[in-house]
Order: structure tokens, then sequence, then C-alpha cells
């Protein structure tokens, strides 16, 4: 072993008997093994790292030119877009990351269904990463208001109403949390702080939590088989490479394909059809004049289209609040003794399929105008999205599963 | 066979539906007026600076484009300055100033019923086939109290300011069962532009429109060529690395 | 490295070429990141916003009368304009030994301010009001032998922060904090009543 830092002579020595500096540095990136059998599905952590600190620098820079307040925001943005120099890159770096983000977030969520990452012994990092999710959501939302175009006020009106439909307190409740009558300056004000300020100290508290999980129970891998069962005579595991270097190696591989699709939306097709910057935003905010069509971003879709698929407020709400909800208690819904998909029987395959297929079918319901066929179709995929959650206690424990392997299996 | 060739070869000859109906034969095809795509280029800088011009004859009366310098708009444009200051810059303004309009919104509200709006952002908010649409199917209707309405945007407050230059449209239905559906313009007074000239008029200045909602776009696209270009280098090197290393993990 | 888990040491490392990608790969990603900042350090630059506001100012200085002084804003900064009666220009040059920088060789100024003037025009001079000490705005003193200044005072600026003086052509009297004179801005004139402060000369665009 290479002498130790603290008995180093020199600043490196000085510094690391005051700081575990070189010793963190070795037992998170070079004694910390890793399955060798990663694929595609494990780029996405280290990529929502990555637009975790692109979304928090590219905010710092808009918030030195960005005026919060009803009369001043809108002409602020626009100032951004034209007399900043390299405001509109600024502009849309911070858009095109919100909305990279979440496809890369969902992408992390779906591997960690796929293999099974949320059971045991991984169920807090599953819960970690649940709240982590339902902060950005927070976060996308409060800054999807700023720029005070006419959808980010008219979003702000429907998505606050919604707390209405608890009894009771609901409409206090809202009146409350816009602190005015009808969506304001006020809320704007609240909501810029909450956005700059306090939800991402709030991330970043969750994040650190997530990879503390990580790093004590060690990552999951597509065979979902513990690595750490098989150990050699120095204690590490026969199917582990050390993360550094060849995760490093490999992640900054992923990063450079990712930096190359998020910079082709960025510079030729920012607003993504409609998608990542919608056309109503371009107005300034108007009490007097809802868009038609109202939508979402759609990062919020699906659970926006099974809110309109209830004519009743309440039942809606609620049934979106299960919808989202539902994902917290999968460690303890999945009865199967296997964790990966590979080994997963015909049963769960198909209910895990249809949840997906309906999953999407909903996101893309969800941004469609709430009338006809589309509503129709929105409560048929209820069907099987809740049907995978409800049902998997059952389901899972009957589903004929396949005999795990000894060792993973290695695709390169 | 040779029928079918004829019948072909008769279509293939066939005008397409017309964009604008006068100068046709008695039956005028049925005008697709919501297919119509601006189809501009915002590196066209000649069509750019004739779209300024447009903008500040005929719509600067009434529209403002507030988020914009005339400074700014003649140096992208290359206008040149003694030309923007004689023909573009309103009196009473500087070249640095943002453009504003000389309609006082309180005579716009009794005039029209509502304050014509800034044009900053339409091109990005409507988008430009929207614009080139709306300013290309206004048409008399004695009903309306401006005189005219419009297809694209029915019973706009705004009147027909570019009649002069197109032409007064009448419209001309058809009956679809119990309905009217419109067909086509019929000209009944033409104006001092041909067809061509008008719809050239009214690209120009929908191009313009384009540039104004987002100065930066050109350079936006210029600059993204060399990001990506050297994002790919980036990650091709990246990737022999990656392999480099990962050769020996089994 | 081949006793670790599952890294074989069958292969051969090229150590050589490992290095040589990992020198490429990072010496690339490194000009990337130089190349990534110039946005965000060039969005502190000021705006065009603030490049407009700060436009060059056209002043009608018909009205300016000797021993008056006006003030303008530039860029932020105030601008004293002053007007001289000629024969205590012509006295200036009796300064001289008594001055920090009598020949303005350490301070800031235009070329064509650079004489024993400090002007382009004897009659009018421009500067920028502000102490080089620690940037008060100097007061006027222009009566030679002023009951406060002493009667050998021969006209000029005194700052109230520090006591720092400045002459008629705002040099810096020696025994003042402040190190360099008031420093010119640049400046034109249109005509004989047109000022134009922030541009050298008509042909030019504006100060940079």
């Amino acid at each position: 072993m290479a002498q130790e830092a603290v008995t180093k002579p020199g600043l490196w020595g000085w510094i690391n008997r005051r700081l575990p500096v070189d010793s963190f540095v070795r037992s998170q990136l070079l004694d910390y093994y890793a399955p060798k059998n990663f694929n595609f599905w494990y780029f996405f952590g280290s990529l929502a790292a990555l637009l975790l600190v692109m979304q928090i620098v590219t905010g710092i820079f808009l918030t030195m030119f960005y005026k919060v307040g009803e009369a001043t925001a809108f002409d602020s943005v626009e100032f951004i877009m034209r007399e900043v120099n390299y405001g509109w890159l600024l502009r849309y770096l911070h858009s095109t990351g919100a909305s990279a983000f979440f496809l890369v977030i969902y992408l992390h969520m779906f591997r960690g269904m796929m293999y099974g990452s949320y059971k045991a012994p991984r169920e807090l990092l599953w819960l970690f990463g649940m709240v982590i999710y339902l902060a950005l959501m927070a976060e996308a939302f409060l800054g999807y208001v700023l720029p005070w175009g006419n959808m980010s006020f008219w979003a702000a009106t429907v998505i606050i109403n919604l707390f209405g439909a608890i009894p009771v307190i609901g409409p206090g409740l809202v009146e409350w949390i816009r602190g005015d009558y009808g969506i304001a300056d006020a809320t704007l004000n609240r909501f810029f702080s909450l956005h700059v300020v306090a939800v991402p100290l709030l991330l970043l508290l969750l994040v650190a939590l997530h990879l503390v999980a990580l790093r004590q129970v060690g990552s999951n891998n597509p065979d979902g088989i513990e690595i750490k069962e098989k150990k050699n005579a120095l204690g590490i595991p026969l199917d582990g490479i050390p993360f550094h270097p060849y995760y490093t190696v490999k992640d900054i591989f992923g990063v450079g394909v990712f930096l190359t699709l998020f910079a082709v939306v960025v510079f030729f097709v920012p607003t993504f059809s409609d998608l990542f910057l919608e056309k109503a935003n371009f107005e300034p905010a108007n009490p007097l004049s809802t868009p038609d069509p109202i939508s979402p971003s759609w990062y919020f879709t699906p659970y926006y289209a099974i809110l309109r698929s209830v004519p009743d407020k309440a039942t809606g709400a609620v049934l979106m609040l299960i919808a989202v909800s539902a994902f917290f208690f999968l460690p303890w819904l999945d009865r199967s003794p296997v964790k990966s998909i590979r080994y997963r029987g015909w049963i769960f395959r198909t209910f895990f399929t249809l949840f997906i297929v309906s999953f999407l079918g909903l996101m893309y319901l969800g941004l469609q105008p709430a009338q006809g066929i589309y509503v129709t179709l929105s409560r048929v995929c209820c069907v099987p999205y809740f049907a995978f959650f409800l049902l998997m206690p059952f389901y899972s424990r009957i589903d004929p599963v396949k005999p795990v392997p000894e060792r993973v299996t290695f695709h390169a | 066979m040779l029928k079918v060739a004829i019948l072909m070869l008769a279509v293939a000859v066939l005008p397409p539906p017309a964009l604008a109906a006068e100068g046709q034969p008695e039956q005028p095809a049925p005008v697709d007026w919501q297919d119509w795509h601006a189809g501009n280029s915002v590196t066209d800088l000649a069509s750019l600076q004739r779209g300024a011009r447009n903008f500040m004859n005929y719509c600067n009366g009434c529209h403002a484009l507030k988020y914009v310098r005339y400074q700014r708009m003649a140096d992208d444009l290359k206008i040149p300055t003694a030309v923007l200051e004689s023909e573009l810059v309103a009196p009473g303004h500087n070249n640095l100033d943002y453009i504003s309009t000389a309609l006082p919104s309180s005579d716009a509200v009794n005039w029209f019923g509502k304050v014509p709006p800034d044009l900053s952002l339409i091109a990005r908010s409507k988008g430009t086939d929207y614009v080139y649409r709306f300013l290309k199917t206004f048409y008399v209707d004695a009903g309306t109290p401006t005189g005219s309405n419009n297809l694209a945007y029915p019973s706009a407050a705004m009147p027909a300011v570019l009649s002069d230059l197109s032409g007064v449209n009448e419209a001309v239905y058809r009956q679809v069962g119990n309905d009217k559906v419109f067909d086509h313009f019929a000209v009944s007074v033409p104006g001092s532009m041909s067809s061509q000239q008008f719809d050239q008029f009214v690209r120009d200045t929908v191009n313009f429109l384009d540039y104004v909602g987002e100065p930066a776009q050109v350079e936006r696209r210029f600059m993204g060529i060399w990001v990506v270009l050297f994002l790919i280098l980036l990650s091709w090197l990246a990737l022999l690395l990656k392999n480099e290393y990962w050769k020996e993990v089994h | 490295m081949s006793d670790v888990g599952a890294i074989a040491g069958s292969q051969e490392i090229d150590e050589s070429r490992r290095k040589f990608l990992t020198v490429a790969t990072s010496a690339t990603a490194a000009v990337g990141a130089a190349l990534a900042a110039v946005p965000f350090v060039s969005s502190w630059e000021p705006s065009e916003r603030a490049r407009a506001l700060g436009a060059p100012v056209v002043l009608d200085i018909s009205k300016l009368e000797t021993g008056q002084m006006i003030t303008a804003v530039w860029r932020k900064q105030v601008i004293y304009i002053v007007g001289r009666a000629q024969p205590l220009v012509d006295k200036l040059s009796r300064n001289d030994g008594d001055l920090k920088d009598p020949k303005s060789d350490h301070s800031l100024q235009p070329a064509y301010a650079q004489n024993e003037m400090r002007s382009r025009r004897a009659d009018v001079v421009v500067l920028i009001g502000i102490c080089t000490h620690l940037g008060c705005l100097p007061k006027q003193f222009f009566d030679p032998g002023d009951a406060v200044l002493g009667p050998s005072w021969p006209g000029g600026f005194r700052c109230p922060c520090h006591g720092s003086r400045f002459d008629l052509a705002g040099r810096v009297f020696d025994g003042s904090p402040a190190p360099t004179n008031l420093s010119v801005p640049p400046y034109s004139f249109q005509d004989q009543h047109t000022l134009v402060i922030g541009l050298d000369s008509l042909s030019a665009k504006g100060a940079a």
C-alpha cells in the first residue's frame, strides 16, 4: 500500500493530518468496489449529479440578472435573453437542464425498478431518491412561475388550487400559500426564495444522504445479486472493480455523449417543439386570459392526466397523490425473492411493461386537451398504472421466477 | 394506360391551390389558408431589412417593440447609421432607445377597444405561420366596428391596415351541407401591389418579427455547430480512454 | 491490479497508450471547461443596457461662464466642466513646482489633454470630478487667494474628505493624499458650444 498520506512531509501531509482528504478519496474511489456488469442504465446517476451542479451554476448566474416582482420579472427575462452577454445561453442551459434533469431521473428510476434496486437492503436509498424526486418536482414548479409568463401564472393558479381540495383547511391553505387572493406579487416573491435558496439546499442535503446510503450498502447490478456475498481472500468482491479508474472513465464518456445531445437541444431546438419552453409563456401573465390549451410541463403530465381522468376534484387529487406516493411503497409491495427483471417471470414482466406503457401514454395524454378520446384513454391507462402497484403483493409472490446466477453475467 | 397517363399529366400541369385567387379563371381552387407557412429565413439580411422598413412604415404607428433597441437592430441587420437615423428612428428618439409607438394607450382603447399588443415576442408566442396567415387573411365584413375581419383571428380589433397594398378582399363562401365554409377571396378593389409583391411584403415583415423575437438565434446556431463538434471529439477521446481501461475487465 | 476482483492480468497494459489517451482526454476536457467558462465570465461585462446608458453625453455649454462649473454624469461618473478665464490659464505653469505630477505622466487622460492646461481648449476644462485618493467629490474653490486656503491659493479644487487640493487644470498639489491628477474623460466638441463627453472624435463610435 502507498505510504499513508498523514505521514507524508510537506503541504499534503499537513492538510491530511487535519482533514481526511486522501483517505476519503481512497475509500470512495479507489477502495470502493462496484459491480463490473454495469450497463447503459447505470449512467444516469452520475448524469443526475452533473445536472444538479449545472442547474445550480446556471441558476446562480441567472439570479444575478433576474428581477423578481410582478412588474419586472418578465421584462428581466427578456433583458437576459437580449442584452446580457450570453444571457440567452444561460437561460437555455437552465430551461433545457430542467427537462434533461427529469429525463435522466425517470431513466434512473426506471433502472431502479427494473433491477429491483429498491429491495433490501436498499429501501432507505430508494426512499431518499423518492423524496429527491418530489423535491425536484417542487423545484421545477416553483422555477416555472418565475418568468411570470401567461403559462407561469396559470400553472401556479391551477396547481395551488389543487390544495383547495383538502377538506376543511383547503381554501384557507390556498390563500396562505398564495399570500393574496389570487396568484400575485407575494406568491412570486416567496416562490423565488424557495426556488433559489430553500429547495436547492434541501436537494443538496438529500443527495448527500442518498450517496451515503448508497455507499453503505453498495450498488445493485443488472443481475440483482449481491457481489459482497462472494469475496476473495483479501475481502474484495470477486465481481467488483474499483470505482476509479473504471467507472470514472466510463462516466466521463457518458457525460461526453450526454453533453453532445444536450448541446444539440440547447443550440438548435431549445423550445423542443413547445415542450421545453411553451409558446404561451412568451406572453406576459394575464389574469384575464387562460391559455388554450393549457397543460403543465411534460414531466408532470402523467400525474396531470390521472388527475383529469376523474370528473370529481377531490377524487382526482387523491388519485394523483396515490399515483405519486405509490413508488414509496415498492420495497414492501414487492414480495418476489428475485431482484432483477432478468430473472422474473412473465407475470411480473407483463405488469411492469403495461405500467411503463401506461406511464408514457399518460404522459402523452396529459399534454392533450382534456376532452373526448384523450380522457377515455387516460382512464384506460390508469388501470395498469395502479394495478402494477396495488396487485404487486400478490402477483410478485406467484410470479414464476428463474434461478439467479452465482456470479454476475458480464456484457462489457 | 394512355388515359391514366393523360390524367396524370393533366394533374401535374394544373396549378396548385393558389395563394390568392385573383387573376385565376372562373373556378378558383379552395384556399387552404390554414396550411400556409411563412417559410422565412432569418439569415436573409435583405429580407430582414425590408421587413424592418415595412414594420416602421406600417406597424409602428400602433405597435411597439419594447425590447428592441434601434441601434441593436441596425447592428444585427447591417443597416448603416445614416439610414437608421433618417428612415427608421422615430422623431424625438435616439438610436439607443427601445422602439416605442407614438399611439397613446388611452387613445388606442378609445379607438380600438384595446391597446395594440407589443410585437417583440409575437413570433415566439403565436408562431411565424400564424402571423403570416393573420396578415394575409383580412377581408371586408360590414358587421364589425372596423368594417373588416380576419380568418386567423376572428373579430380582430385591428383594422385591415394593409388593404392599400393587398387590395380589398371579399370573402367568398361555398355551401357544405347546412354550413357556409370559406372558399376563397375575391379582390374587389385592387391594391398597389401585385399578389406576389404583397406576399413578399408579408414574408419580409414576418421574417423581421421572427428575428425580433430572438435576435440571438443566428449566433446561437452558429456557435452550436462548433460546440457539438467539440463535444463529439471529446466523447470520442473519452471512449478510446474507456475502452483502453476496460480491455482488462472480464 | 491483477489480484483485484475481476481484473485479469493476462492482458498486457499498454502504459504509454493509456497515458497518452489520459492526457489527450484531460487536455481536451480542460480546453472545453475553459471555453465553457467564457459565457459565464462574459455575462458579467456591462450589458447592452449598461453600454447604452453609458453612451456619450451631449451638452450645450453656450451658457457656461468663466469661473462657473457645471456637472454632468457619464458612465456613472461625475464630470466637472469648468469655464476658465484666460489669465488664470496663463498662470497655471507657476504651480508646477508645487505639483506631484505637473506633466501628467502618471495620471489618466487622453493624449489631447496631456498638456499644461489638461484640456483641448483653454477656456473649458473637462475633468472627472472624483478625487483620485478614495473617490469623494472635490469642491470648487476657483477664486485665487481664498479666505480658507490662504493668499497664495491659485484657484482650483479641494476635496472635503481628506484635504487633497487640485489646481484649475485638475493637477494634484504636493501634500495631498491623492496620488495623481484628476482624470480626464474622452471628450470632443461637436461645435463651439456643443460638448460631447465619451467621444474622442466624431468619427469614433464612442469610448470602449
